[in-house]
Order: structure tokens, then C-alpha cells, then sequence
């Protein structure tokens, strides 16, 4: 029997039997599309009238200037419809429901953000939709959890396990083996059983196509280094595929939450405190115990906090080919504040990892390199976490205002 | 060996009972009550799970109890104590049932080698498909151990007969989609499943997901040669204590 979706090591489908014929489907349905080169250009067509595409390309001067070495780009995926990379990722599983006719759609969220890009293409395409979100993430995402059922999903709380992304994914689970004749999971990122990986990269693989083309455009080279964050790897896979054939370097960065060696983290390629193992149906390197125990993750960006990743960043990681740091939650809150003041524009948590790293990394390069940094999502869906972390006093006399009138 | 025993036993009864525990829930000690009693009742094989964080295959009962037990404190190596244990003092087949990072973190020829020590006769491990599962199979075989695989409603003839030249002991059917303890309907449909079944393999079937008591296991009898019970035996631990155990199986067997 034939093992499918490995990347060296890590990957496979280590699946239940009852979604094996399920998973055939799937993987047919993608392999057409994958050869049909109209798909792609519908795809295209998609994403540049429902969303930004192109998303452009920011020179970030101030940036450069503050820091005095690398010059700093943005590739701008917040200007996506729904204010991230998610949505090309979930777009493109919409048309693929559509070629199974299938009329359901459920999926995973940490964030949040995916949930509500699956939500709009849902109500877009004229799919139910049914989104599983941590409780914790319910709690600290709130706002997307209110557009998500405005667009007309119902999101479903998760209060088993560690009540956060990994969590939602075994639930988003149970309900495709009792229904998958009627519903497409989503999956959020590049994890998870062949295809997800491999599908959801080429889906991304949109951000790294024109990011690789926007550089030569504008500066007729290529930049020396690209910053992505990493939760599962959807986004970083999105840009480091444009410039795998290139002599660029890649550099993946993960949550180093309250520090790399305090336990509380969500590093698995940066981490001695991550292994290999086997869960949520696919190999790769999972924060996890000695009997393979998952471990409780801690990140403040809810779209990082995951105990899993990429099989296919795993491998790359093992061949050398990606580079990863950590970034802590106080270095992410400052790179942030630095890159609202700076630029005005304002990065998700998730994707201020990245600009943290790149931040470290810049005042040492030389000023005619080029530093590309993958703005993953916008930050206005984090707005509670951020207004805490900045401990802003007008915030919290407008909030205690604000539940006083709900009292009355 | 596994095949060997059932056999012998359906030549005295129309059908077996096979039950499921999770190793550790409630606790330990009423883990070992939990089979003492189900062995006294007449049970004629068990499957004890070894709990793991991340159980996808599993419902809300036997999740619940896998994070119950996980919360105590139990260990992977105290649940290879308890089945070396359990195996040792009681005649009947033990099996483990657990998700395949747990094998795979402990070494998978070190976790058959120690079945093979502590006399375990065989393992299912729901995430494991034949494809995945070469490691496995050497390690199984090389222990004269039974690796149990799993046949679904929407499991391919031709894909049956795959399954069927790995599998050895017996092979497990699940009753319909869904996870474990959702309410199955007995109906022609599982009887028709069950002869499609039986057409892809000569070793027994066994039939799992929503056996709950006596009128399951009476329509199952001359269709597959195993029933088994899993979440409802922990509703009755839940609902009426370890005391209840003895009778809930003792009325099914009888
Ligand atoms: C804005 C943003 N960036 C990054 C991520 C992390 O996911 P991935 O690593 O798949 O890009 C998320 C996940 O929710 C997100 O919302």
C-alpha cells in the first residue's frame, strides 16, 4: 500500500478508516484541479474581485531609517478581504467544495480569522457553515466571533482539552466522520493529513508568486531575506514558495510566548522542547510530553498557539533550508507599537512576530540589502488584547462605559 | 492466539462480548474492579484504552474519560503495568486500544515487545491505517501479536480485501459514521454491511460504535461474531458506580 503526502520524514495521513474514502475524494478533486491551468486562472480571477489581489507591496522608509541597516518591505496580505492570508486559503477550498457539490462547510479557528474568511466564502457560495473555536479563543477574539455569526455560521465553543486551536481541529474532526457526505472540513493551514499540507501551500503559494514578481518590478532584485510568522505555516509557506529556487534566505518565526526556556511557548522548530510524533492525522514536531502527551501551548496571538506544524516546514527545517527564531509576546507588543507609530499601518499579533525577528535582524545587515516581511493579518480583530497589553487607561474607562449602559 | 480463542469460544456461544475500558478512569484502582467484575460477568474479551491527549476518533464519553484519567496522572507506563497486571490474573484476552503517537513515542517494537512479555494479545489503534502502519505490522507479526484493523460503511470492497491480508485476530467494524458513543439503528442496513464484511475476510468481525445492551447484542448474534461495548459501559460506571458493572454485563450475557 502506497504511503502519500510525505516530505521526507514528515506528513503522511494517518487517518481513521471511516474518512479514508473521504480523503480519496479530496485528493482527487485537488489533483484535477491542480492540472486544470484554467482552475488556477479562475482562482486568480476570484481573488483579485472578491478580495485585493495583488496585495501590494509596502517600502516601509521609516522603518528602514529607524533601524539603519536592511531596507524593510511589506508584503501586505491584511489589505485580503477579511484582513488576512486566510482568505486565500479558504477561497480556494470553496471551489473545490463547489467541483465535490457539496453544501456544507465546516472548520477550525484559532484566531478567529480563519473562521471568519470560511464564514464569508460560505455565505458567499451558499454553503452551511459551522465553525469550532476554543473557548479561550472564543473569549479572547471576540469581535470575530460576532462576525462569524452575523455572516450567518454558527460557531460552536470547544471546551474539551486545552480549549484552544488544537482542540477546535479534533472537533472540526468528530463532526466531518459523522457527515462528510454532505461537508467539506476547511482546514486552516498547511497541517494536518495529506492533502491539507500540500493543498493549502499551493492555495497560499498566490502571496510568494507575486511577492517574487513585485520585487523584481520595483527593485529588479530579489530581498536577501523574508520574514514570516508561523503557526500551523500556511502564510509562511504562502511566501517562502516563491523563493525557494532563489539564493534567499527564509527565516520562519514562531511564538516564544513568555520566553523559549519558560515552558509557556508554542516553538517547535526553535525549541529543544518540541519532538516528533504522530496526532490530528499527520507526522511532524509537536510540543509534547515524554509518553507523547500534547502539552499546553501559550502564545498571545491565538493563531500561533498550536501544539503542531507544517510537515513540509518541518522537512524544510531538517534540510536547512528555513531558518527559525522566536519572537516573545513583550519583543511582539513592542514591534508593533513601533510599526504602527513608524509606518501607521498595523500588523496582527501573529504577523508582528515576523516584524519582531526582522527588527532584530535588520540594524545588522547592510543598507542595500532587502528585508521582505510578510504582514500576515491586520491587527484591528485583536483590538482587546492589544488595549491590555498596552494598558490603555481611555480604553478601559470607554469599556466600563460601555457595559455600564448594557446594565441599565 | 487471538483467532484461535474466539473461535473456540463461538463454538459455545453465538456470539462474544467484548468491552472497553480506559485505563485510569475513574481511577486505577476502579479500573481493576471495573475488569474483575466484567471477567466475573462473563465477558469473553476486553479492549483497555491507553488514554491519549488528543483522542479524534473518539466521542464525548470516552474523550471525557481519556482527559479524566489523564488529569489523575496516569502514565503510559503505569497502563502497560496495569494490562501486564490485569493479563496475568485473568484468563480471558487483553488488548490495547490507543491512538498511534502513543506507541510511536514509546518505540513500536519496544511497545510489542512488551505486550508480547506481559501477555497482551493484540492492539487497535483507530489512527493507524494498513498504509501507515509497516513499523506496526513487522513488530505485531515478529511478536505472534494481533494488530486488529478497522472496517467502515464506507470502506471499498476492494479496499477490504487490502485490509483483510494485514489484519490478523479479528477484524473491527465500525457500525456507522460518527465517533464512538452516538446512538447506532440495528436495522437490515448493518446486517447487509456485516455480509459485505464477512465476504472480504476469513477472520471473525467484530461490531463496535452505539452497542448499548442486550437487544443490540440479540439483533447482532449470527450476523458478526463479536459485539462490542464501549461508552455505554462507561455511562454505567458513571450513572450507577463500579457495583452496577457486574449486573449491567451479566443481564447482556445471559
Ligand atoms: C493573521 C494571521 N497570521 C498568521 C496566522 C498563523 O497561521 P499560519 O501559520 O497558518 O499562517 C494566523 C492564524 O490564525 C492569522 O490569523
Amino acid at each position: 500500500m502506497l504511503k502519500r503526502g510525505y516530505y521526507g520524514n514528515f506528513g503522511g495521513a494517518f487517518l481513521p478508516e471511516i474518512l479514508v474514502a473521504t480523503f480519496d475524494e479530496l485528493e482527487g478533486v485537488y489533483n484535477q484541479a491542480r492540472n486544470d491551468p484554467l482552475f488556477w486562472q479562475d482562482y486568480e480571477q476570484l481573488m483579485s474581485s472578491y478580495s485585493c489581489r495583488p496585495t501590494p507591496i509596502t517600502d516601509a522608509q521609516n522603518l528602514t531609517r529607524h533601524f539603519g541597516g536592511a531596507r524593510i518591505f511589506i508584503k501586505r496580505e491584511d489589505l485580503n478581504h477579511t484582513g488576512a492570508h486566510k482568505a486565500n486559503n479558504v477561497m480556494g477550498q470553496g471551489l473545490l467544495v463547489k467541483r465535490m457539490g457539496k453544501t456544507r462547510v465546516i472548520a477550525e479557528t484559532g484566531a478567529g480569522q480563519h473562521g471568519v474568511a470560511t464564514a464569508t466564502m460560505a455565505a458567499r457560495f451558499g454553503f452551511d457553515c459551522t465553525i469550532y473555536m476554543g473557548e479561550v479563543d472564543v473569549e479572547r477574539q471576540r469581535p470575530n466571533v460576532f462576525w462569524m455569526e452575523q455572516l450567518g455560521a454558527t460557531v460552536v465553543p470547544v471546551t474539551d482539552g486545552t480549549r484552544i486551536l488544537k482542540d477546535a481541529i479534533n472537533e472540526a474532526f468528530r463532526d466531518w466522520v459523522t457527515n462528510m457526505d454532505s461537508t467539506h472540513y476547511v482546514l486552516g493551514t498547511a497541517c494536518g493529513p495529506h492533502p491539507f499540507p500540500e493543498m493549502v501551500s499551493w492555495f497560499q503559494s498566490i502571496v510568494g508568486k507575486e511577492a517574487r514578481r513585485q520585487m523584481l518590478e520595483r527593485e529588479g532584485r530579489l530581498p536577501s531575506r523574508v520574514f514570516a510568522c508561523v503557526g500551523g505555516g500556511s502564510n509562511a509557506m504562502g511566501i517562502f514558495s516563491g523563493f525557494f529556487d532563489d539564493d534567499v534566505e527564509l527565516v520562519g518565526v514562531e511564538a516564544a510566548g513568555r520566553g523559549l526556556d519558560s515552558g509557556e511557548h508554542a516553538s517547535r522548530l526553535c525549541s529543544g522542547d518540541a519532538s516528533v510524533g504522530v496526532a490530528q492525522g499527520y507526522k511532524t514536531y509537536f510540543l509534547q510530553d515524554g509518553d507523547g502527551q500534547m502539552r499546553e501551548t501559550h502564545s498571545i496571538a491565538a493563531g500561533l498557539d498550536y501544539v503542531g506544524v507544517s510537515p513540509i516546514l518541518s522537512d524544510l527545517k531538517e534540510k536547512g533550508r528555513v531558518r527559525f527564531e522566536g519572537a516573545t509576546d513583550r519583543e511582539v507588543i513592542e514591534a508593533l507599537r513601533l510599526t504602527m507609530k513608524k509606518e501607521g499601518v498595523i500588523p496582527a499579533l501573529e504577523s508582528a512576530h515576523a516584524f519582531a525577528r526582522a527588527f532584530k535582524e535588520a540594524p545588522g545587515m547592510s543598507t542595500d540589502e532587502i528585508i521582505l516581511i510578510n504582514q500576515s493579518g491586520r491587527g484591528d480583530k485583536d483590538i482587546f488584547t492589544i488595549a491590555d497589553a498596552f494598558d490603555d487607561p481611555k480604553w478601559k474607562q470607554f469599556i466600563i462605559a460601555k457595559a455600564k449602559q448594557y446594565h441599565a | 492466539m487471538l483467532e484461535t480463542y474466539i473461535r473456540s469460544r463461538l463454538a459455545e456461544k453465538k456470539i462474544l462480548l467484548m468491552t472497553h475500558i480506559v485505563i485510569g478512569y475513574p481511577t486505577l484502582e476502579a479500573s481493576l474492579e471495573i475488569v474483575r467484575s466484567m471477567v466475573e460477568a462473563g465477558v469473553d474479551l476486553m479492549e483497555l484504552q491507553i488514554p491519549f491527549s488528543e483522542p479524534i476518533a473518539d466521542g464525548p464519553v470516552i474523550l471525557k474519560a481519556n482527559q479524566a484519567a489523564l488529569a489523575n496522572g496516569v502514565t503510559v507506563d503505569q497502563c502497560l503495568d496495569f494490562g501486564r497486571r490485569v493479563a496475568r490474573q485473568f484468563p480471558i484476552p487483553f488488548l490495547y486500544m490507543t491512538y498511534y503517537n502513543i506507541l510511536f513515542k514509546h518505540g513500536v517494537d519496544r511497545f510489542a515487545d512488551g505486550m508480547q512479555a506481559a501477555g497482551l494479545q493484540g492492539a487497535i489503534v483507530p489512527d493507524l491505517p494498513p498504509e501507515e502502519a509497516t513499523d506496526y505490522l513487522d513488530a505485531m507479526g515478529r511478536n505472534e501479536l494481533s494488530p486488529i484493523f478497522i472496517y467502515s460503511p464506507t470502506t471499498s470492497d476492494a479496499r477490504m480485501n487490502t485490509i483483510a491480508r494485514v489484519a490478523a485476530g479479528f477484524v473491527y467494524c465500525v457500525a456507522r459514521k460518527g465517533v464512538t458513543g452516538d446512538q447506532t439503528e440495528f436495522s437490515q442496513q448493518i446486517g447487509d454491511y456485516l455480509g459485505r464484511c464477512r465476504a472480504a475476510t476469513h477472520l471473525p468481525l467484530a461490531l463496535g460504535f452505539g452497542v448499548k445492551d442486550k437487544a443490540d447484542v440479540d439483533f447482532l448474534a449470527g450476523k458478526a461474531d463479536i459485539a462490542v461495548i464501549g461508552s455505554q459501559t462507561l455511562r454505567v460506571v458513571e450513572n450507577h458506580g463500579v457495583e452496577a458493572m457486574a449486573n449491567f454485563i451479566r443481564q447482556i450475557v445471559n
